[in-house]
């Protein structure tokens, strides 16, 4: 079953994406599903380890479960300091 | 003996970790530090370099998400705290665009003796690299530019250069 998912972009992300976010339905059950189906969208061929992901403003690992209606925000590897 | 209040909560008005697009006074952070109870203090200072890699870099620009980035960062710092004994650790992290020789991140942490200072200063760094969401992105002399640790994040790029 699809689901609604708002989707954010960050640095390498949004500027291959070319936009900061959008709303998909999507055919998915964890966040690693999410970064798979938007391959097209996030450009990125990083093992998912490499990047970080949080769900409605809450850091997440890759096997949490996606509910309708989720905002996900998909960060590429950080590199602070 | 009693202990000070200070001990266990950030001085009042002052948050622990902060993100900021002006520049960084490192002497006036480490002010809010002072402590009677303090005899060490140890501070690190991130510097914008003018080379990574092998190439030659003119400027850097860093972008954060910063809900995500302040609540990571004060986990690192109650966990720094937890660790070591510390009397007072923040952190301050620029965003946006910065110049070679600019202070990008810096760590203070007063304690009342060396160790635990050098300890959690040492910790609160190295977390915060690999774990707030912050990144960096490379301007080079030679017109191009690239996000740091992103070589394989985009499947059409230069391996390690993006064309602005």
């Amino acid at each position: 079953m699809s689901k609604s998912i708002t989707v954010r972009y960050f640095a390498i992300f949004r500027e291959h994406a070319g936009l900061d976010e959008e709303t998909v339905s999507l055919d998915v059950q964890t966040a690693g599903d999410v970064f798979e189906q938007l391959k097209d969208r996030h450009g990125s061929s990083e093992p998912l380890g490499h990047c970080k992901v949080a769900i409605n403003d809450e850091m997440a690992d890759w096997k949490t479960v996606i509910n309708d209606g989720d905002t996900v925000l998909l960060f590429p590897p950080v590199a602070g300091g | 003996m009693a202990i000070p209040y200070s001990c266990f909560h950030p001085l009042p008005g002052v948050d622990v970790i902060r993100l900021t697009d002006k520049a960084i006074d490192p002497e006036a952070l480490r002010r809010e530090l002072f402590d009677p109870a303090a005899g060490a203090y140890a501070g690190f200072e991130g510097w914008i370099r003018n080379e990574n890699d092998g190439h030659r870099v003119e400027r850097l620009e860093y972008e954060s998400y910063e809900p995500l980035a302040i609540s990571e960062g004060e986990k690192v710092i109650a966990e720094a705290r937890k660790k070591f004994p510390v009397l007072h650790a923040h952190c301050v992290h620029r965003t946006g665009l910065l110049e070679i020789g600019e202070c990008a991140v810096w760590v203070g942490v007063s304690s009342a003796h060396r160790d635990e200072a050098f300890s959690a200063c040492r910790y609160i760094i190295d977390q915060v690299k690999v774990r707030l969401p912050i990144w960096k992105k490379e301007h080079y002399s030679d017109g191009n530019s690239g996000w740091v640790n992103c070589e394989r994040c985009a499947q059409h790029a230069h391996p390690s250069a993006v064309s602005l």
